[in-house]
This record gives C-alpha cells, structure tokens and sequence, in this order.
C-alpha cells in the first residue's frame, strides 16, 4: 500500500516536471490577458476574463452584441483603460509600456473611420508617418497593389464603395507591416465575395508574415475558416473555448453557428 | 523571452508624428476651398466695418479721432486670439468629425505629440485668416498693423498663448462630453471678449468687473496696444503680467487636457466603434 502511494507520488512529481519544463519549451504567449474586468458605472462590460494568444495564431472573440468582444479589443489597443486586471503584449505590461508595443501592432474596424476628403495616398501617407515606416512610398505602392488598390490611390476615402473602403482600412492597418493584428469585425457589411476576398488575403497574410491576429466576430463561418482557436463571449464573460473542430466534436455540431447558439442559450436558461 | 520584450523596430521621432499630424490637416485644407474661404471671410469683414467706423470717428475728431489705428488693431488682435483658439480647436473636432480618433490613438501618436500638431496647425490658421486682412488694411485705409514694428510679434505670442490655453480647455470639456458640447465650444471664448478690454479700456468695466478682467492675459495686451498706439511707448510691466498669465493658463489647460484624456480613456470616449 505504502510502495503504491510511493509511486503515484513518484509518478505526480515526473508530470509536474514535464508540465513545467513543457511550459519553459513554449514561446510567451504575444498578448496574455488576465482577469480583465471593465465597468461603465453599473454595468460590467467584462468581467474577469483572462485568455492568451500564442505567436503566429489567429484567434477569435466570438459572441453578439452586448458580448464585450469590442470593449477588450478596445481594453487590448490601449482605447479603454480597463477597471482591473492585466494585459501584457510582447511580454510588455500593457498599462506601464504601450508606446513600446504599439508599433509593433495595428487596427482594423468598419466602425472607426479614415478622413474621407483625403485621397488613399494622402491616408497612407499620414499613417506610414505615425509609425514611422521607412520608404514610404514604397511601401504605399507595394501594399496598394497587393490589395488591388493601386488605381484608386488618387481617390478621395470618401468616394470609394465599403468593400474599396474595407481595402482601404486593411492596407492603413498593414501599413507598418504588423506583428500582432487586432481585427473588429473585419468583414461586416461586405458582401459574400469582398468578404472571402479580405479572409483569403488575411490567411496570406498570416502565413506570409507569422503574424498574429486576435479579431472579434459575430461572422461563425468567418471565424470557423480563420481561427486556429476561438474563445466564446457572452454579456462579458468568457462561457466557452477551444479549437473550432474541438468545439463541435463537444457539442456534437456541424457548425460553430449551432454551437454559438447551444451556449448563449445554456447560459440564458441558468 | 528576451528578444520578445526588446522593441524589434525603433519608436521613430516625434517630429515625424507631428509632421504627419500637420500633414494630415494640410490636406484637408487644401482639399476644401470652403475652410479656407471660411478661415480669410471672417477676419476680413471685421477689417472691413471697423474700418469705416474708425474712418467714421476720425473725421469727428475726439480721443478717437486721434486713435485711428486703436480699433482696427483691436480687431486685427482680437482675430488672432480668436483664430489661435479656434485653429486648435478646429483641427481637433475634424477628428471627431472624420471618426478617426479611434485609428489615431491605437497609432504611436502620443497625446502631447497631438497636441503640438494642433499648435502648428493653429498657427498656420492664424496667418492664413488674418495676413490678407491686415495686408487689405493698407491699402483700404491707409492703416498698417505691421507699423507697431517688434511690440506686434509680441502681441501676437501672448495672445496666441492664451488662445492655445482656451482652446485646450474647450477640447477638454468636448472630449469629456462628446459632440453635444460641441455648440459650446464655438461660443465659449465670446464670453471673454467684454471683459478683454478688447474695444475700451478696463476703467470702463464695473469696479468688480475690473477684478476679473485684469486676471486675463487679454486686458494686458490690449491695454498695452492702446498705450503703444497713443503714446508710442510699449508698456513692458502689462506685457510681463500677461505673459507670466499665459503661463498660467497654458499650465490650466495642458491639466484639463490631460485629465480629459485620461477620462475619455477611462470612459470609452475615444471610440467610436460600436457597442
């Protein structure tokens, strides 16, 4: 009896070993988020959540309104000072060292505008200069062809049609060619073709570059086709995770669709 | 870890911010004849009846008729506090007009490095708005804003300085309250003009009046204009009060700013993206 306990103590103490010298082999995680609560007065947009990013994945806040996937994302840029909790990127405390790592990183979202009297150049142009890119014009011209915007570079912002505009946006948040990109709702408004054109150039982009993306959704196909990982939101709390083939072996769905709607309506009945 | 934690890329200069920032604005402008129009419009219709008020006066003779130029230069110096404030306060609500406040702040811009895109640009609106008005002056009526020589430049710092304290002031309470504040922040520095000693000399002004008037850096400048412009001697100890004033108020202003800033952060008002 005495040797049994002896070797399953033998035996713990070798998975803690492993567990520990696994987690030493692993890269820092390029954002660590750790207990993150935002309150508006009353009301608490997020709450307590803590997740973490691995290099070079994409991962996925997935929820509906009133989720709390833009407030973190918000919490995450630097836009929203959250209540408590952490958040650290490229191992840099978020609240003490922003201006370290705010270069490193960039921004897209339908809901935050670019200067619409300027031309795509002019915006360019401004933007290649808040992050001081070197070659400006080179690098305008690269990305502007690689987004097949290359014709539309004299153009006032706008006058171009959202799915241009959505280009547009994506090649501002490319500009200085990040290492960690935040996406809300990259797709939203786009029709189907624009959409799977911008999630293809995304995929290219990730490969091409290793770089990692944290974007907020409500598009289940779009995050079923990007992310490696997805992390479930709802009224501020993070209610479920895992890879999204992990997610419907779990719950014995065919679409993270299915699955999004299993959960919300689980934690509507508690 | 460790090559993680090193910024891979250097931070880049604030000078190039701030170019970028002025860059952005000088775009703008170019791009649309009607601020332009709108930044010259003003200033010169005020040249203009003030112009043949004071011609007006000087053909009745008096304490105005021996004071051609204390009117129009009041005006003309009014303008360029007015302008100072308003250049600063222009380039930050075509910010919140564009929705592009959200792309900014997630960019390495920082606050202070804004803010002194804001005041280049302040002073780029000055000189667009009030030059032709004070060139048109000359040959109009005879009158040469320029003839005050180096006291000029110097009115035109201690006014510009309070403008830029104003006008962060004002960008504080719009930032804290949103665009509805935004009405506000248009008519806020009218309520400074009675008590300026803009058009009349501080004596004028209620004995209790007089109080508040003589704690704006305004009050100092124009009672020193008229005293240059009566008596051809500057007045160093007016100048010297206004200046240390402006100190002051640039000091209350870069406080609210900064405190705005760190509400709006706090609050989510730098957002404009949904939820």
């Amino acid at each position: 009896m005495a040797s049994t306990r002896c070797w399953s103590h033998a035996s713990a103490l070798v998975v803690l070993w492993f567990a520990w010298h696994t987690q030493e082999m692993l890269p820092d995680p390029v954002i660590a988020v750790d207990d993150l609560t935002k309150r508006f007065g009353a009301v608490t947009a997020v709450d307590k959540v803590s997740f973490s990013v691995p290099k070079g994945a994409t991962v996925g806040l997935l929820g509906g309104n009133g989720a709390g996937k833009t407030t973190t994302l918000s919490m995450l840029l630097g836009l929203l000072t959250p209540t408590s909790g952490r958040i650290t990127i490229f191992g840099h405390d978020l609240a003490d060292h922003r201006y370290n790592v705010l270069p490193r990183m960039n921004f897209s979202s339908p809901y935050v505008d670019l200067p619409h009297r300027l031309t795509v150049r002019q915006n360019l142009e401004v933007y290649a200069r808040l992050y001081s890119v070197p070659n400006r014009a080179r690098q305008i011209a690269m990305l502007t062809q690689d987004l097949q915007i290359d014709t539309l570079l004299d153009r006032r912002y706008g006058k171009l049609s959202a799915g241009q505009k959505t280009r547009v946006s994506l090649a501002k948040s490319l500009i200085n060619d990040p290492e960690l990109l935040l996406l809300d709702e990259p797709t939203a408004s786009l029709d189907p073709d624009t959409g799977d054109w911008v999630r293809s150039y995304l995929e290219a982009y990730q490969q091409r570059c290793g770089a990692t993306i944290l974007l907020a959704s409500h598009n289940m196909g779009e995050v079923e086709r990007l992310c490696d990982e997805v992390v479930m939101m709802r009224a501020g709390r993070i209610v479920d995770r895992g890879t999204p083939s992990g997610l419907l072996d779990r719950y014995g769905h065919d679409d993270l669709e299915a699955v999004f709607l299993t959960i919300a309506r689980a934690t509507a009945e508690e | 870890m460790a090559s993680d934690i090193v910024p891979i890329r250097p931070p880049g200069t604030s000078l190039g911010r701030i170019q970028g920032m002025v860059l952005r604005h000088v775009y703008l402008l170019r791009s649309s004849w009607p601020r332009v129009v709108e930044l010259i419009y003003w200033p010169t219709l005020e040249m203009v009846i003030w112009g043949f008020m004071s011609q007006f006066m000087r053909n009745q003779g008096g304490y105005m008729g021996q004071a051609f130029g204390v009117l129009l230069g009041a005006v003309l110096l009014w303008d360029v506090f007015f302008r100072g404030q308003l250049g600063i306060l222009v380039s930050f609500l075509e910010e919140y007009w564009a929705r592009n406040l959200g792309h900014l702040f997630v960019s390495p811009l920082r606050p202070a490095e804004w803010v002194g895109s804001l005041i280049v640009m302040s002073i780029i609106r000055v000189l667009v708005g009030t030059l032709p008005a004070a060139l048109l002056a000359i040959p109009f009526f005879g009158y040469s804003i320029f003839d005050m020589g180096l006291p000029l430049i110097l009115f035109f710092i201690l006014l510009t300085l309070l403008g830029w304290a104003i006008g962060l002031m004002i960008i504080a309470v719009v930032m804290v309250n949103g665009l509805g504040a935004e009405s506000l922040a248009w008519l806020a520095v009218f309520l400074l003009s009675p008590i300026s000693a803009v058009y009349y000399p501080v004596s004028v002004l209620p004995v209790w009046l007089q109080y508040v008037a003589w704690g704006l850096p305004t009050s100092h400048v124009f009672e020193g204009m008229r005293t240059l412009v009566l008596s051809g001697r500057v007045d160093w100890a007016e100048a010297r009060t206004a200046f240390l004033l402006d100190l002051v108020y640039i000091a209350l202003g870069a406080l609210a700013f900064l405190t705005a800033f760190r509400a709006a952060r706090r609050e989510g008002k730098l957002l404009g993206l949904g939820e």
